[in-house]
């Protein structure tokens, strides 16, 4: 299988997107920002349902709405509730707007289609090249963002006082996440993304005490999850009802809630073993 | 101009230590009581910190000044207030301040932990030079501690040192209905109605 340039491509595309879900994942949970995650995959989707009405790539479409989406609701919301709010008003108005561009142009369903659930195996050329740049600068961005990140995450208020600039910090993290999960979204489709996104990554805090090791956990098991995934996928073209592989998304999605429930067996058993240890 | 510490004021300075109001902090957050400390010391900068001998000791430093050393590397979501209070003053402490600014850092602890933190930092101001500014609701846990009071009541203040301000005409004036301050042994109590 591994003969097969299509399937090598999306190997090279899958790991590295998954592993950078998995690091932007950390910062998602800690920060309680999943529902924003899920969000802003959707409200790419409008992007990239869009874009061929003004005649443009769907990928592009994907982006810049998932950028866009990510400023506007970093500028709308900034505490946890307000937040959630904001989210789900940018949310169902984009959604909205999806359902009505769906509607005009009946004539690229197919790519809807792909949009949604995502073409692993049919990566365009360029797209590899594009993932590596992109996931690379990603990485950088958070790299120089990570302590003041954390800083204001755990503690806003005295982040603030210490002249943390939080509104800034808040913002690039929604954008840095924007661009992420649209670029899982390519691979994978909108709708899978966030198993991406949360399930490596809230695996890999339930049991970490550190955020260096949680992600590193994160990015291996995103990493692992696609990998099994893209292989089960290819195998799965003998099984029935044959003809057709299954969806990688569906393997992704089974993956990243079976490896949340072990990960979550584990640490029960752990701290029952340490609360029994005080007493 | 206003000026604290001959300085213009100025947002984030290093000279002021803030302990905010207590906030929840997420049981599964995968942080280290030590992590947590040690953004006192270089939480602002970009990027991210290296293992380095000075920092690992400045941060032991401030985890012992507050008596947090036996649970410095448990998760910090899992602590107790009171233990996690401790944390947020050692945090506060390690930018070497002047002032500390302390809101309402008794709330939500039971009477053992807030009598405990009054200890802690009545200790600190005495050991580390530090003016210490403590808002409270409840002024009796520290009535044995303060130098001065600022006593905010009905809209009104009462300022100056302790035995001036609490007292019964005093703060019976400033709430606008009786208030007992009753002597026990050498504790003083304010009881209101």
């Amino acid at each position: 299988m591994l003969a097969d340039p299509g399937v090598v491509q999306a190997l090279l595309a899958g790991v590295i997107v998954a592993a950078l879900c998995g690091f932007v994942g950390v910062f998602v949970v800690m920060r309680r920002q999943s529902f924003a995650g899920h969000a802003i995959t959707d409200v790419g989707f409008t992007g990239g349902a869009g874009a061929p009405l003004a005649g443009l790539d769907p990928l592009a479409g994907l982006l810049a709405f998932s950028v866009i989406g990510s400023i506007v609701m970093a500028r709308l919301g900034d505490k946890i509730r307000e937040r959630d709010v904001a989210t789900g008003v940018v949310l169902t108005a984009s959604l909205g707007l999806g359902a009505l561009f769906l509607f005009i142009q009946t004539r690229y369903v197919s790519q809807p289609a792909a949009l949604l659930f995502g073409s692993i195996f049919a990566i365009r050329s360029g797209v590899l090249l594009t993932t590596m740049v992109v996931g690379a600068a990603c990485v950088i961005a958070l790299a120089i963002l990570y302590r003041p990140l954390i800083f204001s995450t755990v503690n806003p208020e005295t982040a603030a006082a210490r002249g943390v600039p939080v509104k800034f910090i808040s913002t690039a993290f929604l954008l840095i996440m924007g661009v992420a999960v649209a670029e899982a979204a390519q691979l994978v489709g909108v709708l899978l993304t966030t198993a991406l996104l949360i399930g490596p990554a809230s695996a890999a805090i339930t049991f970490s005490r550190r955020v260096p090791w949680a992600i590193l956990f994160a990015v291996i098991f995103g990493a692992v999850q696609m990998t099994l995934s893209i292989f089960l996928a290819y195998a799965s073209y003998t099984w029935p009802p044959g003809g057709k592989g299954w969806p990688v998304s569906f393997f992704l999605g089974v993956l990243a809630l079976g490896t949340f429930v072990i990960a979550r067996f584990f640490s029960a058993g752990d701290s029952r073993r340490s609360e029994s240890n005080e007493a | 101009m206003v000026k604290v510490l001959d300085r213009p004021v100025r947002r984030g300075s290093k000279l002021i230590g803030y302990v905010s109001q207590r906030t929840v902090v997420d049981p599964e957050l995968p942080l280290r009581g030590r992590d947590f400390v040690g953004f006192g010391l270089d939480g602002e900068k970009w990027g991210f910190s290296l293992p380095s001998k000075q920092r690992a000791a400045q941060v032991t430093e401030a985890l012992r000044a507050v008596g947090a050393l036996a649970y410095a590397d448990a998760p910090v979501g899992k602590l107790s207030g009171g233990e996690q209070q401790r944390l947020f003053i050692a945090q506060a402490l390690l930018s070497d301040p002047k002032i500390v600014l302390l809101d309402e850092p008794l709330s939500n602890l039971d009477i053992a932990s807030a009598s405990e933190i009054v200890k802690v930092v009545d200790g600190l101001r005495r050991s580390h030079g530090v003016t210490v500014l403590f808002v409270t609701h409840d002024i009796n846990p520290l009535i044995e501690v303060m130098d001065r009071v600022i006593y905010l009541a009905a809209g009104r203040a009462a300022v100056g040192p302790v035995d001036q301000v609490v007292r019964e005409e005093v703060l019976s004036k400033l709430y606008g209905y009786h208030v007992d301050v009753i002597r026990v042994g050498d504790r003083v109590v304010v009881l209101t109605p």
